[in-house]
């Protein structure tokens, strides 16, 4: 009887073993009927689906263009691209499919160039087939046996440098009959650069070796360039709609650390495979992988989409957008309900123990010195909102320069120091509805932070003095 | 064949060898080791002349005029691609954006290679075109310095740089302009350089012209300016034309010794 069960044991491992085996098989001996030529675009965009289709013979034809391309405003970097993009052309298959790809390196390109792909089962995932030189055409094929989302990139020597400056996009393999059906879709590939200058320095900018075989980034950005996903170029989706996002990561160096602020990802195929996890805040998406997530868009806003690796995302540029439109459900989410100062000592009155004697040690200190003492306190308590040069921040915290309000009168500005100010104020014809906290600053402190703020920009030049400040806070 | 259509070349040469001279520098030989190598593959060059400059559209307009098997609409298919000087107007009429002093471009290894014979010079070699491109403008060998190969690598990143006149770049340490700015260059025995497109397969090769341990460890700028070079050599065939890839000639030492006798 043991000996049975064993026996039976053993033939369901076995059929097990077979079953997987046969899969690969079965990919491998689907029949294709017929030819097409491919649909490619450029990101952030996708062709449509072509899971439901039978297997076709693919022709994919690509072309490799070096160009100059702008990083961020100002700074300008020569991109190595797969059809003129970065990430290059998003190329959609079906598991079955013989696709026939021809890889054309432009005249104008200084270098010989080839593509791996990831989905390619053979040596170099194609590479050795494609390696062609400037003004040249190589044509190679492979069958897709394992549906996926696979990344593309460049395997010539120096490797590193190709793919640093550009070289790498996806390719989808969908399964027979297709992914479920959404309402949006888009392509999103994360990549690092690493440019002579530091972020953000203007010119055209080389590539720096050193800073790239230390990954030390100076961009980590979508789409390859800083604000490819946002303002005007941000996704845009509809309230109750199912975004799919196919996010790859070129590389060459970081792992991403894929975000959506204020979304869950419903689905999320892990590492672009066949496993899907459900409810995801983060999804890690390797150099040289991808991850295929969607999820439901319920309530109107901008989503910020981050690798939350942070600083890459406020200081290197790793930052998209997803603006949805469509009416608020304040059900799931309600908006500021209600807003307030915060006080923790609670007081209306302020119970400072030395009130009195403060006037008495009044002021021997000359205008200059009031103002460099202003000055610096300044920097340390006011400069975050009112900025450097008192110009403020438009539609959030009023300016200091110039200011009408300010001048007007000096008690007043004296009492919002002291204790703070919420509600609608004009300044200079713009109206501000916002907050300040009362500031814990002594009146010594007030007084000369006033005055310099008076002897700066453009204003009425008011020498505010001690006693002034605490008769201002004793009339409170 | 080939050697009867070589030397009828030489003979035809012979008369207006005059006018082709382009001037030459002389290269003091020497051991080295290529870029691509370690201490046991030290290289011995001897002593040779060298083209001043790149072989312009000027000098390919009046090769041409002397050798019209080599112009455009004559030239057999097996020793030039289509592209072959694909942005002249015409056989003997340069493009109209294209410079007289600039490099000649899109040129065959066949016909770059006939060129130098017909002026009784010859193609460089790897080897030698890389130990007098190893120089900046003060030293013989500027390979370590960041700077000399800053300036190479920044020049990979250079679009259409094929137009830029002759001497434009800098005169290096032996009197030799445009090695590194204005095109790639053909060399005698690009071929024998066994980079297979595959480049991360090629750690495996154990070629004497492809290292595997230095390519493995490969991570200095310096070793990727020289990839760069390979790889293009590897990526051609003898026929192939390119518009950033030209050439010029060299001579032995001892073959001027018999012109002179």
């Amino acid at each position: 009887m043991g000996t049975l069960l064993m026996a039976l044991l053993l033939v369901t491992a076995c059929a097990d073993t077979n079953q997987k085996v046969n899969t690969t098989e079965d990919a491998a001996t689907i029949a294709i009927k017929g030819t097409m030529q491919a649909e490619l675009t450029a990101p952030p965009f996708v062709p449509a689906p072509v899971g439901d289709r039978p297997a076709k013979k693919l022709l994919v034809n690509m072309e490799v263009l070096e160009e100059v391309g702008t990083m961020t405003d100002g700074v300008e970097y020569v991109y190595w691209t797969f059809g003129g993009s970065v990430p290059g052309s998003f190329i959609r298959t079906r598991v079955g499919d013989e696709v026939e790809f021809t890889l054309s390196n432009h005249p104008d390109n200084k270098l010989p160039h080839n593509i791996d792909l990831h989905s390619v089962t053979g040596p170099g995932g194609g590479a050795t087939s494609s390696f062609v030189a400037p003004g040249h055409e190589k044509t190679f094929s492979f069958k897709t046996l394992n549906p996926g989302l696979y990344v593309y990139h460049c395997a010539t020597a120096p490797v590193g440098m190709h793919i640093a400056n550009g070289m790498y996009g996806l390719i989808l393999v969908e399964p027979e009959g297709g992914l479920p059906k959404v309402d949006k879709e888009y392509y999103i590939m994360q990549g690092d650069f690493y440019t002579k200058g530091e972020y953000g320095e203007p010119g055209l900018q080389s590539f720096d070796m050193q800073k790239a075989v230390d990954e030390d980034a100076d961009y980590v950005v979508f789409n390859g360039k800083v604000g490819a996903l946002t303002g005007d170029n941000a996704i845009t989706a509809n309230v109750g709609e199912t975004v799919r996002l196919y996010v790859g990561n070129g590389g060459p160096n970081l792992t991403s650390s894929f975000h959506v602020i204020g979304e869950i990802f419903d689905n999320v195929h892990v590492e672009g495979g066949s496993m899907i996890n459900k409810d995801v805040q983060t999804t890690s998406i390797p150099a040289g992988g991808a991850a295929i997530v969607d999820f439901k868009v319920d309530v109107p806003g901008t989503f910020i989409l981050v690798d939350h690796a942070i600083f890459r995302a406020f200081n290197k540029g790793a930052l998209g957008m997803l603006k949805v439109s469509g009416e608020d459900n304040k059900q799931l989410y309600s908006g500021v309900k209600q807003e307030g100062i915060y006080n923790p000592e609670g007081g209306t009155i302020q119970s400072m123990p030395n009130g009195d004697d403060e006037p008495v040690i009044a002021t021997n200190k000359t205008l200059a010195e009031k103002i460099a003492a202003g000055k610096q306190i300044y920097t340390n308590t006011c400069f975050a909102c009112h900025q450097a040069n008192g110009e403020g921040i438009a539609n959030a915290f009023p300016p200091l320069a110039n200011a009408d309000y300010l001048n007007a009168d000096v008690n007043r500005a004296i009492d919002i120091v002291l204790n703070g100010k919420t509600g609608e104020i004009t300044v200079n014809g713009k109206k501000y509805n916002s907050v300040m906290t009362k500031q814990t600053l002594t009146n010594d402190e007030v007084a000369d932070v006033l005055t310099y703020i008076y002897n700066s920009w453009g204003n009425n030049k008011t020498n505010v003095s001690v006693n002034q400040v605490a008769q201002v806070k004793s009339g409170h | 064949m080939t050697l009867l259509r070589l030397t009828f070349c030489i003979a035809l040469c012979w008369t207006t060898q005059a006018w082709c001279q382009s001037s030459m520098e002389s290269i003091k030989g020497g051991t080295y080791i290529p870029l691509y190598g370690r201490d046991s593959l030290q290289v011995t060059i001897s002593d040779f002349d060298m083209d001043v400059y790149p072989v312009t559209n000027q000098d390919y307009l009046q090769f041409v005029k002397e050798h019209p098997k080599w112009q455009r609409s004559k030239v057999i298919k097996l020793f030039a691609d289509k592209n072959y000087l694909s942005q002249w107007v015409s056989d003997t009429i340069l493009g109209t954006s294209q410079s007289l002093n600039a490099a000649v471009t899109n040129i065959s290894w066949f016909a770059a290679k006939d060129y130098c014979d017909c002026q009784g010079k010859r193609l460089p070699t790897v080897d030698e075109w890389e130990y007098v491109a190893m120089s900046n403008d003060k030293m013989p060998d500027a390979r370590p310095l960041e700077t000399y190969n800053e300036y190479i690598l920044s020049w990979y990143e250079k679009p259409k740089t094929f137009n830029n006149e002759i001497g434009s770049t800098f005169k290096n340490y032996w009197g030799i302009y445009d090695l590194h700015g204005l095109v790639w260059e053909w060399t005698l025995d690009f071929n024998s350089v066994l980079v297979s497109g595959e480049s991360r397969k090629d750690v495996d090769n154990d070629s004497n012209l492809f290292c595997g341990s230095a390519a493995i460890g490969a991570t200095d700028l310096m070793n990727y300016a020289a990839f760069m070079r390979y790889a293009i050599r590897g990526s051609v065939k003898a026929r192939y034309t390119m518009k950033n890839l030209g050439f010029r000639c060299v001579r032995n030492k001892n073959e001027i010794t018999n012109e002179n006798l």
